[in-house]
């Protein structure tokens, strides 16, 4: 038995289960519809740069509105924001409250009557203060009731005001040095300037799409390889394959291999809609994705296939394998960090092969890491996956013959 | 002794609770047609999965075609075929595929196999249908196919569990037929299941009764007939007009009826011993006003002689609880395809 003809027989396997399952119309079809479904669904549930549009808040400027004043300029600002698609990210409604404690309960009211998601509250002294150069504080509310519109509000706003502070400082410092009396608050809103803060501000869907990516996959093997073995051993052609002298690491590997291709393909799919759909970003090599997806099939398609081994037919491995993969995802660090999870519980999450891979991709695509940056991913997941694969070889036959 | 081809010493199967096959010692020659005939759930397919190397025995040991089933299982698989209860094929490739595929992984080289395929497909009139998916086959259909699969690799030895199951019967005799054929031209040693009677008959040279995991009996069908006409045994078909199941069961109740089924409305079988048996059982019926029709003494069938030696009637044995054969493996499988 040369290795050769091992692989040979494996290549064969996995050409019967690729040429099975594409003769299965209904198969082929939720192989394209469910990762395209999946992440649609997760973009429209998560804000996200492309969707986001006219925001409706309310700004008390009760710092004057000649063209000279700095609230004036922030207002300016803000009407200027567009989302990546061009549209304005804000509706802009001016609140006419003559005093601070006035305008902060007509923008409490409003926000609970849901008619804005946030206010701002730009204090009366605010270019006095600027022109003095002492602190001053222009007051931010959000609507908490909606967390994540929240954080887009509070991170975009931030990123508005500071950058104003940065340019009036710039002038601030120039108009010394050059000894002009040029007025330093005469800050123009400058569109193209802002436009520039959306795509460097990733939103919380661009932070979930490399978790999610980890999902779909993850949710494809768990049915893929009860499928694929336990449906076998159910209609008895897993008899006939075993009865042959192919080596059963052959049979398995062969199946395992038609899986990662099908995985890998719904893995394209999702990321695609994700990239074209909803502006995630992909700031790594694409190559690189790849293969950290690559090596999240292999890590736990060692584990699947011992599930499918041990049960007794296709809904019982399905059930197990849906049952592990629920609360990996919630464990793995997709939808918050894993810092954040209580101590007793990181331990868990730090063994789970998932929390490396979505980390994985989490560095490459929101950070543009090279390979270099996700070695110990790579080596957990190659190590992971080769234990659980060599044990699920040699349970194979055991299981096989009982 | 070198003509044989399967030697089985106290083989047995334990699964959780039950013992399916019960320390069966068989041997069965080569070229012969040998039959495992008894009721559902006896162990019959669990016995020929053991020999197959597809299940490993609790206790025991076993050789077929010279190797050891426990340590020898790779050399055992290149000498046999299975064609088993449930179809081994895949339903969304053609037969052709099917057959190829499975030649492939007997890594039988190309011309060769092609040539192979196409004989084997002749031999059972299914050429037409070569590149036709197998899930739009009847069942019929699929089981040729699925028959000429299992001789792929030219076996020594062919295992057939109930091959003739679910099927009508022209395509049942044209089956029987092949298998006849089979096994002259090419000294193929047959190992059958079934619980069919006539085929046992017809088919095997010897027939091995088992029930509950155990062999019964194990001889020529004409031997184990002999062995209910051997003794004072009598088969007596009565035909009485008014039967009903009280007057049944009187005539079972008699001292010199051992066993007794009814047939039908009006036909009751029993198996009756002793020196005045007509007069017993004809007193009977009179007294109780049956009205005989027709009462014949028949040579005895094998059924007779299943039911003698075991006590049980093929025909109407529900799975006895607790001797299922293999927990999963159904017998209606076929009925209910796995490619609807």
């Amino acid at each position: 038995m040369t290795l050769i003809s091992a692989l040979e027989d494996c290549a064969w396997v996995c050409w019967k289960d690729l040429k099975e399952f594409s003769r299965s119309k209904d198969q082929v079809v939720m192989l394209v519809l469910y990762p395209l479904l999946f992440m649609v669904i997760f973009g429209f549930i998560f804000p996200n740069s492309n969707t986001v549009a006219n925001q409706p808040i309310a700004v008390a400027n009760l710092d004057g509105t000649n063209n000279g004043s700095i609230g004036y300029a922030i207002y300016d600002a803000l009407n200027a924001t567009n989302n990546t698609n061009g549209v304005p990210y804000f509706a802009l409604k001016n609140a006419t409250n003559t005093s601070e404690a006035a305008a902060f309960d007509s923008i409490k009211s409003e926000i609970q009557n849901k008619q804005i998601v946030a206010g701002i509250i730009i204090p009366a002294n605010l270019t006095e203060c600027v022109e003095n150069g002492t602190e001053c504080n222009i007051t931010v509310i959000t609507d908490q009731a909606n967390p994540q519109m929240s954080l887009e509000m509070q991170s975009i706003l931030s990123q508005v005001i500071s950058y104003l502070g940065t340019s009036i400082a710039q002038k601030e410092v120039n108009a010394t040095l050059l000894h002009f009396s040029v007025n330093p608050i005469n800050v123009t809103p400058l569109g193209i300037h802002f436009q520039g803060l959306i795509p460097g501000n990733p939103s919380y869907f661009d932070f979930l799409a490399p978790g999610v990516l980890a999902i779909v996959i993850i949710f494809v093997l768990a049915t893929g390889f009860p499928r694929t073995i336990s449906y076998e051993k159910d209609i008895g052609t897993m008899d006939g394959l075993i009865m042959t002298p192919i080596p059963k690491s052959s049979i398995i590997l062969g199946k395992t291999l038609a899986q990662t291709i099908k995985g890998l393909l719904q893995g394209l799919i999702a990321l695609l809609v994700a990239v074209y759909i909803f502006g995630a970003v992909v700031n790594g090599s694409i190559a690189l994705v790849f293969l950290v997806l690559f090596l999240c099939i292999f890590s736990f398609a060692g584990v699947f296939l011992l599930i499918s081994s041990f049960a007794d037919n296709e809904t019982t491995a399905t059930a197990v394998t849906t049952m592990i993969s629920m609360p990996m995802m919630f464990l793995s660090g997709v939808f918050f960090p894993i810092s954040q999870m209580p101590a007793w519980l990181q331990p868990l999450c730090n063994v789970l092969p998932m929390t490396y891979a979505v980390s994985a991709l989490q560095k490459v695509m929101l950070l543009g890491a090279p390979i270099s940056a996700i070695v110990p991913e790579i080596i957990y997941l190659i190590v992971f996956g080769t234990v659980f694969m060599i044990l699920a070889l040699f349970t194979f036959r055991r299981v096989m013959s009982r | 002794m070198e003509n044989m081809v399967i030697s089985t010493r106290g083989l047995t199967k334990r699964f959780a609770n039950l013992v399916a096959v019960d320390h069966v010692s068989i041997e069965v020659r080569k070229g012969e047609i040998f039959g495992l005939l008894g009721p559902n759930g006896a162990g019959k397919t669990t016995l020929i999965r053991m020999l197959c190397t597809l299940a490993r025995p609790s206790e025991g040991s076993a050789t077929v075609a010279g190797f050891d089933i426990r340590s020898e299982g790779s050399k055992i698989r290149e000498h046999i075929g299975l064609v088993s209860e449930k179809m081994i094929m895949y339903a969304q490739l053609t037969a052709k595929e099917n057959l190829r595929l499975f030649g492939r992984f007997y890594h039988i080289p190309q011309p060769e196999l092609d040539n192979r395929v196409n004989q084997l497909l002749e031999l059972v009139d299914m050429e037409k249908w070569a590149d036709k998916q197998i899930g739009r086959f009847s069942t019929g259909m699929k089981q040729r196919i699925n028959v000429i699969r299992a001789l792929l690799n030219e076996p020594d030895i062919l295992f057939l569990d109930e091959p003739t199951l679910g099927l009508d019967p022209q395509t049942c005799s044209e089956i029987r037929q092949f298998l006849r054929q089979i096994n002259t031209t090419h000294e193929t040693t047959l190992i059958l299941t079934t619980h069919i009677m006539v085929e046992a008959d017809n088919l095997c040279n010897r027939i091995a009764i088992i029930d509950h995991g155990k062999v019964a009996a194990l001889d020529t069908s004409e031997n184990l007939k002999r062995m209910v006409s051997g003794s004072e045994m009598k088969v007596i078909e009565i035909d009485i007009r008014n039967l009903t199941n009280d007057l049944a069961s009187s005539i079972d109740a008699l001292n010199c009826v051992k066993t007794s089924s009814r047939l039908n409305e009006t036909h009751i079988r029993v198996q009756a011993e002793g020196e005045e048996v007509f007069d017993e059982i004809i007193d009977a019926v009179r007294n109780a006003g049956g009205k005989i029709n027709s009462i014949n003494r028949l040579d005895p069938t094998l059924e007779d002689a299943f039911l003698q030696i075991t006590g049980n009637e093929v025909r109407d044995l529900s799975v006895a609880p607790g001797s299922m054969e293999r927990p999963g493996l159904r017998k209606t499988t076929r009925a209910r395809s796995a490619f609807s």
